[in-house]
């Protein structure tokens, strides 16, 4: 590619003929996190501690502490988070290759079935099915679930109940066959966690997890705005912080699709 | 006949608030014997270990044999009200704000006479039933009640001073999520509070006992979750110039000490929820508090945590969470010294294993949640600031009182 076909890209971004749609949650401390049994060790919530604002404390300037777990607000996993991907090479969000981080992504509407059943499992057909109207998944692209559960309350996003969370997700089968078949860069969901809420009770559990990681890919999750994406065309730009031998991190997730002009 | 105080009406906004005064502070050393009674709940005078007579004021040799041993006991309360006079334009800022002010001197059938705040139903003459108070400067005075219950008898005007009754006061508990907390809360709006606020974390998800928290008539869910500064500031910045007392809920206990952890996240999340989420309240809440120490029939009153009974005494199954717990209680005496000026009371309610879940494997005698609940009520009812719930809290205090030695020893055995 040449200079200019990039200074050209440059251009269509200014003036919207590329349109840049901001997939990612605020980072807050009432987003949902990740519910494991109180036994576990627990993420970090989201924490924003002012050290000064124009105040005593610095009379011109304003700033705040973070803290976070890796895994809170909209968030990457790499390959490290499993223990399926732990000898990996280059495994961790500092030593991923950069270019991973700029892809194309494949967005499958689910969020009909999803609307009917929390539970809801994407399977092969389903994306066979996909594949009929949008064609093949091409190799290193993101697939991308939509279910607009990112449009919902933060009760019902979590959808905790007495048995755990119920939130859509993927079956194992169709996870190895993403990775294998397809040979995708990485899964994203609109969900908690690239897993269904139920996703312990699967074989293997968190298949997401479990196929993703072991294979080198990556998640997505937390992500909103996967409506205004189209089936396919829109370039994922996740770029993680570089946190040494991190296993994830809260990022900004951005995708760029065609626009008008 | 005492008339039953009426619920407050809304404040006139065109009309200062009245700020706290402090009545006379000053006690000698000796004198905090009564403090501590009356901390405590306890009427205790100097008895004379040589010649047995019992003396007041405190002082430091026995008025009838100059014996030294002049230690604080229990003592019987009972006496009869020789005299009483009402003062009517006192020199001092606090009582002439409280004019008219009643005081007797008090015959005890154990000896001594003493100078007492009185109850309005106490006659001249008639029998009178003793107690030590703290008063608005935190410090303790005698009061004289009636030998039997009278009609509105917790509604008298100078005996509300020495209290912080919950009636017709509005109150945050901190944390509805937990049994305790519910039980606090049912146990407020029992005791006449006008309004109980309840902090819920992270409110997506649910938990026991939501449905019949949210149906409470008088019971005002709101977001708090007091490990976040910013969700402490919020709630502040919304009913902070409202909450009359406050009860801090938080509980997070986890088992283990130091060598059996593995990684500090537990222990941080130990300190997130207890120490820091306290200062976040204090901070929050505190001035505000202080403040309104003196603002009518429903003036900020008191302070509640709660806190293990380990506190004092580390024990090394919950070791780390005991050490929680003792900076909670370093930082209750830093808080109640600064809003004594407000004449706010910290209430530290101490409490052996509760009968929860984080206490599963624990054997009993585990203390209910409601026995806490109904401590704090009473604690409030009866103006106190050191209160020992169940037979643990009671036992460890003893036998720290004995031999803090062999407290350590034995815990950690």
């Amino acid at each position: 590619m040449d200079s200019n076909s990039l200074m050209q890209f440059a251009g269509a971004v200014a003036s919207g003929a590329v349109r840049v749609v901001d997939l990612t949650f605020t980072l807050s401390p009432d987003f949902p996190v990740i519910v494991l049994p109180p036994e576990f060790g627990q993420a970090a919530p989201v924490r924003i501690q002012q050290i000064s604002r124009y105040d005593a404390n610095g009379p011109a300037w304003y700033w705040n502490n973070l803290t976070f777990g890796e895994h809170t607000g909209t968030h990457f996993d790499a390959p490290i988070h499993w223990f399926t991907g732990k000898d990996l090479p280059n495994n961790a969000v500092d030593t991923l290759p950069v270019r991973d981080m700029i892809a194309p992504a494949c967005v499958i509407d689910c969020s009909t079935q999803a609307a009917k059943d929390a539970d809801f499992l994407l399977t092969i057909p389903v994306v066979e099915a996909w594949e009929e109207s949008h064609g093949r998944i091409p190799e290193r692209h993101w697939v991308l679930l939509r279910t607009d559960w990112s449009k919902k309350g933060w009760r019902d996003y979590a959808n905790l109940k007495d048995d755990g969370a119920h939130t859509p997700g993927p079956n194992a089968a169709v996870m190895r066959w993403l990775v294998e078949e397809r040979g995708v860069i990485g899964f994203g969901t609109e969900t908690i966690g690239t897993d269904a809420g139920q996703a312990g009770h699967l074989d293997p559990p968190y298949p997401a997890h479990h196929f993703l990681h072991g294979g080198g890919r990556y998640g997505l999750q937390c992500l909103c705005n996967l409506d205004q994406l189209p089936p396919t065309g829109a370039v994922i730009v996740a770029a993680p912080l570089k946190i040494q031998n991190g296993s994830g991190s809260p990022l900004r997730v951005l995708a760029l699709v065609p626009g008008q002009g | 006949m005492i008339e039953p105080i009426q619920k407050p009406r809304r404040k006139n906004p065109l009309q200062r608030t009245q700020l706290p005064t402090s009545p006379p502070r000053a006690r000698s050393r000796a004198s905090h014997g009564f403090t501590r009674a009356a901390a405590e709940g306890r009427f205790m005078l100097q008895h004379c270990g040589a010649c047995g007579t019992f003396c007041y004021p405190a002082r430091d040799a026995c008025p009838a044999c100059l014996s030294a041993d002049l230690a604080f006991t229990d003592a019987p309360r009972r006496g009869t009200l020789l005299s009483e006079t009402t003062l009517h334009i006192p020199a001092d800022v606090h009582f002439r704000e409280r004019a008219p002010w009643r005081i007797g001197l008090v015959a005890m059938e154990c000896g001594p006479t003493l100078v007492t705040h009185l109850h309005a139903d106490c006659e001249e003459g008639g029998p009178v039933v003793m107690s030590f108070q703290l008063d608005k400067s935190g410090q303790a005075v005698a009061f004289a009640h009636p030998e039997r219950e009278t009609p509105n008898m917790t509604d008298d005007r100078q005996w509300r001073e020495m209290t912080a009754d919950p009636k017709f006061r509005r109150v945050l508990v901190t944390n509805g999520r937990s049994i305790v907390g519910q039980e606090v809360v049912a146990a407020l709006k029992t005791a006449g509070a006008s309004i109980v606020f309840v902090g819920v974390a992270e409110p997506w998800k649910p938990f026991r006992g939501e449905d019949a928290l949210r149906a409470m008539e008088g019971v005002e869910i709101v977001p708090l979750d007091i490990g976040d500064e910013k969700s402490v500031a919020d709630l502040a910045a919304d009913v902070g110039g409202k909450v009359d007392i406050l009860v801090n809920t938080t509980e997070h206990v986890r088992a283990g000490g130091l060598l059996d952890r593995q990684g500090t996240s537990v222990v941080r999340d130990e300190i997130d929820q207890s120490y820091l989420g306290f200062v976040h309240l204090a901070q929050a809440f505190g001035s505000s508090m202080r403040m309104r120490g003196s603002d009518g029939v429903n003036s900020a009153a008191a302070w509640v945590n709660i806190l293990s009974v380990y506190a004092l005494a580390n024990w090394p199954a919950f070791g780390a969470y005991s050490a929680s717990q003792a900076a909670c209680l370093s930082l209750s005496h830093c808080l109640r010294a600064e809003l004594r000026s407000g004449g706010v009371k910290v209430v530290n309610v101490f409490t052996g294993p509760l009968d929860i879940e984080w206490f599963q494997t624990v054997p009993p005698p585990k203390v209910a949640p409601r026995a806490v609940a109904s401590a704090i009520v009473s604690a409030l009812k009866r103006g106190l600031e050191d209160v020992f719930v169940g037979d643990v809290a009671e036992e460890i205090r003893q036998r720290l009182a004995a031999n803090p030695k062999a407290v350590e020893r034995e815990l950690g055995a």
